[in-house]
Protein backbone atom coordinates (compact mmCIF):
# COMPACT_ATOMS: atom_id res chain seq x y z
CA UNK A 1 0.00 0.00 0.00
CA UNK A 2 2.79 2.30 0.77
CA UNK A 3 4.76 1.76 -2.60
CA UNK A 4 1.50 2.55 -4.37
CA UNK A 5 0.97 5.62 -2.10
CA UNK A 6 4.56 6.45 -2.74
CA UNK A 7 4.16 6.11 -6.59
CA UNK A 8 1.07 8.44 -6.34
CA UNK A 9 2.98 10.85 -4.83
CA UNK A 10 5.86 10.60 -7.70
CA UNK A 11 3.39 10.84 -10.27
CA UNK A 12 2.07 13.94 -8.38
CA UNK A 13 5.61 15.83 -7.88
CA UNK A 14 6.59 15.03 -11.90
CA UNK A 15 3.05 16.80 -13.13
CA UNK A 16 3.47 19.67 -10.67
CA UNK A 17 7.23 19.83 -12.30
CA UNK A 18 6.82 20.13 -16.01
CA UNK A 19 9.47 22.18 -16.82
CA UNK A 20 11.79 18.75 -15.86
CA UNK A 21 9.92 17.16 -19.58
CA UNK A 22 12.31 18.52 -21.60
CA UNK A 23 15.03 16.63 -20.59
CA UNK A 24 15.09 13.35 -22.54
CA UNK A 25 15.99 10.91 -19.35
CA UNK A 26 16.08 10.97 -15.69
CA UNK A 27 17.57 9.18 -12.60
CA UNK A 28 16.21 10.20 -9.43
CA UNK A 29 15.34 8.51 -5.79
CA UNK A 30 19.07 6.66 -6.11
CA UNK A 31 19.83 4.97 -2.87
CA UNK A 32 21.30 1.78 -1.37
CA UNK A 33 20.57 0.02 1.94
CA UNK A 34 23.10 -0.62 4.69
CA UNK A 35 24.84 -3.47 4.78
CA UNK A 36 25.53 -5.84 7.90
CA UNK A 37 28.40 -7.43 7.38
CA UNK A 38 31.52 -6.94 5.14
CA UNK A 39 32.28 -8.59 2.16
CA UNK A 40 28.28 -9.48 1.23
CA UNK A 41 26.76 -8.28 -1.43
CA UNK A 42 25.09 -5.15 -1.37
CA UNK A 43 21.29 -3.59 -2.80
CA UNK A 44 21.02 -0.42 -4.34
CA UNK A 45 18.00 1.23 -6.32
CA UNK A 46 16.95 3.72 -8.53
CA UNK A 47 13.82 5.13 -10.56
CA UNK A 48 14.09 5.82 -14.31
CA UNK A 49 12.20 7.59 -16.75
CA UNK A 50 12.87 8.20 -20.51
CA UNK A 51 11.29 10.08 -22.93
CA UNK A 52 11.83 8.47 -25.85
CA UNK A 53 12.63 4.34 -25.61
CA UNK A 54 15.97 3.82 -24.57
CA UNK A 55 17.82 0.69 -23.03
CA UNK A 56 19.77 0.55 -19.41
CA UNK A 57 22.78 -1.05 -20.36
CA UNK A 58 25.27 -1.39 -17.31
CA UNK A 59 25.70 0.49 -13.85
CA UNK A 60 29.14 0.88 -12.40
CA UNK A 61 30.09 2.73 -8.69
CA UNK A 62 33.35 2.98 -7.59
CA UNK A 63 32.55 1.27 -4.35
CA UNK A 64 32.04 -2.02 -5.71
CA UNK A 65 33.48 -4.19 -8.21
CA UNK A 66 30.34 -4.81 -10.47
CA UNK A 67 27.30 -3.95 -10.16
CA UNK A 68 24.06 -5.80 -11.35
CA UNK A 69 20.51 -5.58 -12.19
CA UNK A 70 18.55 -8.14 -10.86
CA UNK A 71 14.93 -8.84 -10.94
CA UNK A 72 13.33 -11.28 -8.42
CA UNK A 73 11.13 -13.67 -9.88
CA UNK A 74 8.56 -15.54 -8.19
CA UNK A 75 7.99 -18.49 -9.12
CA UNK A 76 5.19 -20.19 -6.91
CA UNK A 77 6.68 -19.48 -3.47
CA UNK A 78 10.45 -19.55 -4.55
CA UNK A 79 12.18 -16.14 -4.88
CA UNK A 80 14.89 -16.71 -7.83
CA UNK A 81 16.98 -13.90 -9.11
CA UNK A 82 17.32 -13.40 -12.75
CA UNK A 83 20.04 -10.86 -14.16
CA UNK A 84 19.15 -8.58 -16.50
CA UNK A 85 21.66 -7.92 -19.08
CA UNK A 86 19.64 -4.95 -20.56
CA UNK A 87 16.87 -3.02 -19.33
CA UNK A 88 14.41 -1.85 -21.55
CA UNK A 89 12.98 1.84 -20.89
CA UNK A 90 10.08 1.78 -23.05
CA UNK A 91 8.97 5.84 -23.84
CA UNK A 92 7.72 7.87 -20.62
CA UNK A 93 7.32 4.55 -18.69
CA UNK A 94 8.53 4.78 -14.99
CA UNK A 95 10.39 2.14 -14.33
CA UNK A 96 11.15 1.87 -10.50
CA UNK A 97 13.87 -0.69 -8.71
CA UNK A 98 12.44 -1.23 -5.40
CA UNK A 99 13.28 -3.66 -2.45
CA UNK A 100 12.08 -6.89 -3.03
CA UNK A 101 11.63 -6.57 -6.82
CA UNK A 102 14.07 -5.31 -9.51
CA UNK A 103 17.22 -4.00 -7.67
CA UNK A 104 20.73 -3.37 -8.50
CA UNK A 105 23.25 -6.13 -6.61
CA UNK A 106 26.80 -4.42 -5.30
CA UNK A 107 29.24 -7.12 -5.75
CA UNK A 108 32.49 -6.94 -4.29
CA UNK A 109 32.45 -4.12 -1.76
CA UNK A 110 35.23 -2.54 -0.38
CA UNK A 111 33.52 -1.66 2.87
CA UNK A 112 30.23 -2.27 4.64
CA UNK A 113 28.13 0.85 3.23
CA UNK A 114 26.86 2.83 6.22
CA UNK A 115 23.83 4.22 6.49
CA UNK A 116 24.40 8.75 6.42
CA UNK A 117 27.24 7.89 3.23
CA UNK A 118 26.65 8.60 -0.44
CA UNK A 119 27.24 6.69 -3.02
CA UNK A 120 27.73 7.74 -6.84
CA UNK A 121 26.33 5.52 -9.63
CA UNK A 122 27.10 5.97 -13.15
CA UNK A 123 23.82 4.61 -15.30
CA UNK A 124 25.00 3.70 -18.79
CA UNK A 125 22.47 4.05 -21.42
CA UNK A 126 22.30 2.89 -25.44
CA UNK A 127 21.02 6.36 -26.29
CA UNK A 128 21.33 8.76 -23.82
CA UNK A 129 24.97 7.79 -22.80
CA UNK A 130 26.44 7.98 -19.21
CA UNK A 131 24.21 10.26 -16.12
CA UNK A 132 25.80 9.72 -12.92
CA UNK A 133 24.06 10.24 -9.55
CA UNK A 134 25.04 9.94 -5.80
CA UNK A 135 22.44 7.63 -3.94
CA UNK A 136 21.64 8.16 -0.05
CA UNK A 137 22.83 5.09 1.83
CA UNK A 138 20.03 4.51 4.18
CA UNK A 139 19.03 2.46 7.26
CA UNK A 140 18.49 -1.61 7.01
CA UNK A 141 14.71 -1.06 6.93
CA UNK A 142 14.15 1.75 4.67
CA UNK A 143 11.62 1.18 2.17
CA UNK A 144 12.85 3.86 -0.35
CA UNK A 145 14.03 7.96 0.59
CA UNK A 146 10.82 9.48 -0.35
CA UNK A 147 9.82 7.62 3.07
CA UNK A 148 12.72 9.14 4.75
CA UNK A 149 12.19 12.63 3.56
CA UNK A 150 8.77 12.50 4.76
CA UNK B 1 -2.82 -10.47 -3.49
CA UNK B 2 -2.77 -14.14 -1.69
CA UNK B 3 0.25 -16.41 -2.62
CA UNK B 4 -0.20 -19.79 -4.18
CA UNK B 5 0.91 -21.40 -1.31
CA UNK B 6 -1.24 -19.54 0.95
CA UNK B 7 -4.39 -20.24 -1.66
CA UNK B 8 -3.52 -24.00 -1.43
CA UNK B 9 -3.24 -23.70 2.25
CA UNK B 10 -6.70 -22.15 2.60
CA UNK B 11 -8.01 -25.00 -0.26
CA UNK B 12 -6.30 -27.51 2.85
CA UNK B 13 -8.25 -25.65 5.81
CA UNK B 14 -11.43 -25.36 3.72
CA UNK B 15 -11.40 -28.92 2.94
CA UNK B 16 -9.96 -30.16 6.68
CA UNK B 17 -12.98 -28.18 8.28
CA UNK B 18 -15.31 -30.18 5.56
CA UNK B 19 -13.11 -33.44 7.21
CA UNK B 20 -14.11 -32.15 10.74
CA UNK B 21 -17.93 -31.16 9.84
CA UNK B 22 -18.25 -34.97 8.79
CA UNK B 23 -16.85 -36.07 11.54
CA UNK B 24 -18.94 -34.92 13.91
CA UNK B 25 -22.03 -35.05 12.02
CA UNK B 26 -20.85 -38.83 11.88
CA UNK B 27 -20.85 -39.01 16.29
CA UNK B 28 -24.72 -38.22 16.13
CA UNK B 29 -26.89 -35.26 17.17
CA UNK B 30 -26.21 -35.51 21.05
CA UNK B 31 -23.10 -34.81 20.82
CA UNK B 32 -23.38 -32.39 18.14
CA UNK B 33 -25.79 -30.48 20.57
CA UNK B 34 -23.62 -30.63 23.73
CA UNK B 35 -20.30 -29.57 21.68
CA UNK B 36 -21.86 -26.80 19.95
CA UNK B 37 -23.81 -25.80 23.10
CA UNK B 38 -20.65 -25.64 25.36
CA UNK B 39 -17.65 -24.46 23.18
CA UNK B 40 -16.55 -23.53 19.61
CA UNK B 41 -15.22 -25.67 17.83
CA UNK B 42 -11.86 -26.68 18.36
CA UNK B 43 -9.47 -24.23 15.98
CA UNK B 44 -8.33 -26.36 12.84
CA UNK B 45 -4.56 -26.02 12.42
CA UNK B 46 -4.21 -25.91 9.34
CA UNK B 47 -1.75 -28.50 7.20
CA UNK B 48 -0.35 -29.59 10.88
CA UNK B 49 0.45 -33.07 9.36
CA UNK B 50 2.62 -31.06 6.57
CA UNK B 51 3.83 -28.17 8.43
CA UNK B 52 5.67 -28.73 12.00
CA UNK B 53 8.20 -26.65 13.84
CA UNK B 54 10.46 -29.52 13.96
CA UNK B 55 14.33 -28.83 14.13
CA UNK B 56 18.20 -29.35 15.86
CA UNK B 57 20.11 -26.75 15.62
CA UNK B 58 22.67 -24.15 16.58
CA UNK B 59 21.28 -20.74 17.71
CA UNK B 60 23.70 -17.51 17.22
CA UNK B 61 24.97 -17.92 20.89
CA UNK B 62 26.15 -21.55 19.72
CA UNK B 63 23.66 -23.61 21.62
CA UNK B 64 22.16 -26.22 20.39
CA UNK B 65 18.37 -25.67 19.87
CA UNK B 66 15.28 -27.77 18.91
CA UNK B 67 11.77 -27.05 17.95
CA UNK B 68 10.47 -28.19 21.94
CA UNK B 69 12.14 -25.18 22.74
CA UNK B 70 10.15 -23.03 21.17
CA UNK B 71 7.22 -24.47 21.97
CA UNK B 72 4.73 -22.16 24.39
CA UNK B 73 5.24 -19.28 22.29
CA UNK B 74 3.98 -18.34 19.24
CA UNK B 75 7.02 -18.82 16.56
CA UNK B 76 7.55 -16.57 13.02
CA UNK B 77 9.82 -18.61 10.85
CA UNK B 78 11.84 -16.87 7.96
CA UNK B 79 14.40 -19.28 5.74
CA UNK B 80 17.13 -17.06 4.00
CA UNK B 81 21.26 -16.66 4.20
CA UNK B 82 23.37 -13.38 5.20
CA UNK B 83 24.57 -13.03 1.47
CA UNK B 84 20.92 -12.16 0.00
CA UNK B 85 21.14 -8.42 -1.22
CA UNK B 86 17.71 -7.82 -1.42
CA UNK B 87 14.81 -10.25 -0.18
CA UNK B 88 16.08 -11.33 3.25
CA UNK B 89 16.91 -7.88 4.50
CA UNK B 90 13.64 -6.44 3.20
CA UNK B 91 11.99 -9.59 4.99
CA UNK B 92 13.64 -9.25 8.16
CA UNK B 93 13.00 -5.40 8.37
CA UNK B 94 9.08 -5.86 7.41
CA UNK B 95 8.91 -8.71 10.34
CA UNK B 96 11.17 -6.56 12.42
CA UNK B 97 8.27 -3.73 11.78
CA UNK B 98 5.63 -6.29 12.76
CA UNK B 99 7.48 -7.13 16.19
CA UNK B 100 7.36 -3.39 17.12
CA UNK B 101 3.74 -3.55 16.59
CA UNK B 102 3.03 -6.13 19.16
CA UNK B 103 3.16 -3.85 22.25
CA UNK B 104 3.80 -6.18 25.11
CA UNK B 105 2.34 -9.90 23.30
CA UNK B 106 5.77 -9.48 21.82
CA UNK B 107 7.27 -11.60 24.62
CA UNK B 108 5.08 -14.65 23.77
CA UNK B 109 6.75 -14.72 20.15
CA UNK B 110 9.66 -16.03 19.33
CA UNK B 111 11.23 -14.72 15.77
CA UNK B 112 13.07 -16.97 14.15
CA UNK B 113 15.34 -16.64 11.40
CA UNK B 114 17.08 -19.66 9.85
CA UNK B 115 19.81 -20.26 7.27
CA UNK B 116 20.03 -22.14 3.76
CA UNK B 117 23.51 -21.42 3.62
CA UNK B 118 25.28 -22.70 6.90
CA UNK B 119 28.91 -23.57 5.49
CA UNK B 120 29.24 -19.82 5.20
CA UNK B 121 26.57 -18.85 8.26
CA UNK B 122 28.22 -19.49 11.18
CA UNK B 123 27.05 -18.92 15.21
CA UNK B 124 29.43 -15.69 14.49
CA UNK B 125 28.21 -14.44 11.56
CA UNK B 126 24.16 -15.02 12.10
CA UNK B 127 24.54 -13.34 15.86
CA UNK B 128 26.01 -9.76 13.86
CA UNK B 129 23.68 -9.79 11.43
CA UNK B 130 20.05 -10.99 13.57
CA UNK B 131 21.62 -7.98 16.02
CA UNK B 132 21.15 -5.54 13.51
CA UNK B 133 17.55 -6.38 12.81
CA UNK B 134 15.95 -7.11 16.18
CA UNK B 135 17.19 -7.46 19.69
CA UNK B 136 14.53 -10.54 19.56
CA UNK B 137 15.37 -12.20 16.57
CA UNK B 138 16.78 -15.52 17.01
CA UNK B 139 19.65 -16.83 13.89
CA UNK B 140 19.64 -20.30 13.38
CA UNK B 141 22.18 -22.73 11.70
CA UNK B 142 23.65 -25.99 11.28
CA UNK B 143 25.09 -28.76 9.70
CA UNK B 144 24.00 -28.58 6.23
CA UNK B 145 21.74 -32.09 6.35
CA UNK B 146 20.51 -30.02 9.59
CA UNK B 147 19.45 -27.21 8.02
CA UNK B 148 18.09 -29.75 5.20
CA UNK B 149 16.03 -31.18 7.83
CA UNK B 150 14.58 -27.94 9.77
CA UNK B 151 13.67 -26.87 5.34
CA UNK B 152 11.61 -30.14 5.11
CA UNK B 153 9.76 -29.82 8.37
CA UNK B 154 8.57 -26.43 7.07
CA UNK B 155 8.12 -27.68 3.37
CA UNK B 156 10.54 -25.18 2.52
CA UNK B 157 12.18 -25.52 -0.77
CA UNK B 158 15.83 -24.02 -1.02
CA UNK B 159 18.23 -24.50 -4.14
CA UNK B 160 21.82 -23.54 -4.59
CA UNK B 161 22.34 -21.28 -7.61
CA UNK B 162 25.18 -20.69 -9.11
CA UNK B 163 26.16 -17.26 -10.60
CA UNK B 164 30.14 -16.75 -11.41
CA UNK B 165 30.07 -13.13 -10.27
CA UNK B 166 28.56 -13.54 -6.85
CA UNK B 167 30.87 -14.49 -3.70
CA UNK B 168 32.21 -18.00 -3.67
CA UNK B 169 30.52 -18.34 -7.10
CA UNK B 170 26.90 -19.20 -6.11
CA UNK B 171 23.31 -17.05 -4.46
CA UNK B 172 20.42 -19.24 -2.56
CA UNK B 173 16.99 -19.12 -4.07
CA UNK B 174 14.71 -20.17 -1.81
CA UNK B 175 11.09 -19.27 -0.11
CA UNK B 176 10.00 -15.76 1.36
CA UNK B 177 7.81 -16.45 3.55
CA UNK B 178 6.84 -15.81 7.17
CA UNK B 179 5.83 -18.73 8.76
CA UNK B 180 3.44 -18.37 11.68
CA UNK B 181 3.42 -21.32 14.28
CA UNK B 182 1.06 -21.80 17.20
CA UNK B 183 2.89 -21.90 21.15
CA UNK B 184 2.18 -26.13 19.96
CA UNK B 185 4.16 -25.63 16.77
CA UNK B 186 2.02 -26.29 14.64
CA UNK B 187 1.13 -24.40 11.69
CA UNK B 188 -1.15 -20.88 11.77
CA UNK B 189 -0.46 -18.65 8.74
CA UNK B 190 2.06 -17.52 6.16
CA UNK B 191 2.81 -13.77 5.03
CA UNK B 192 5.15 -12.60 3.03
CA UNK B 193 6.70 -9.05 2.70
CA UNK B 194 5.02 -7.02 -0.06
CA UNK B 195 1.83 -8.82 0.40
CA UNK B 196 0.44 -6.90 3.03
CA UNK B 197 1.84 -4.10 5.37
CA UNK B 198 3.38 -4.82 8.49
CA UNK B 199 0.49 -3.21 10.50
CA UNK B 200 -2.02 -5.68 8.64
CA UNK B 201 0.21 -8.72 9.58
CA UNK B 202 0.57 -7.17 13.23
CA UNK B 203 -2.81 -7.12 13.02
CA UNK B 204 -3.53 -10.89 12.11
CA UNK B 205 -1.15 -12.30 14.33
CA UNK B 206 -2.41 -10.53 17.61
CA UNK B 207 -5.97 -11.94 16.37
CA UNK B 208 -4.68 -15.25 16.35
CA UNK B 209 -2.65 -15.09 19.52
CA UNK B 210 -5.81 -13.52 21.24
CA UNK B 211 -8.03 -16.46 19.81
CA UNK B 212 -5.66 -18.79 21.48
CA UNK B 213 -4.11 -17.73 24.77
Amino acid sequence: MMRKLTATVAVAVVIATPALAEESIRVFDAWARATILASRPGAAYVTVESATEDQLLGVATPVAGQVMVQAVEKDGDINRMKHIETLDLPAGERITLAPGGMHLMLMGLQDKLSEGTTLPMTLSFENAGEITVEGSVLGIAAEGPREAAE
Amino acid sequence: MPSTITTQLRRIRVSLWILVAAAVLALGGTFLVRTVGVREPPPVTVGEAAIRSEFSLMDHNGNRVTGADFLGRWQFVFFGFTHCPDVCPTTLAYMANVLDRLGGEIERVAPIFITVDPSRDTPQVMAEYVQAFHPKLIGLTGTEAEVAAAARSFRVYYEKMEEETAPDGYLMAHAGHIYVMTPEGGFEDVFREGDQSAEEMATDVLASMSGKQ
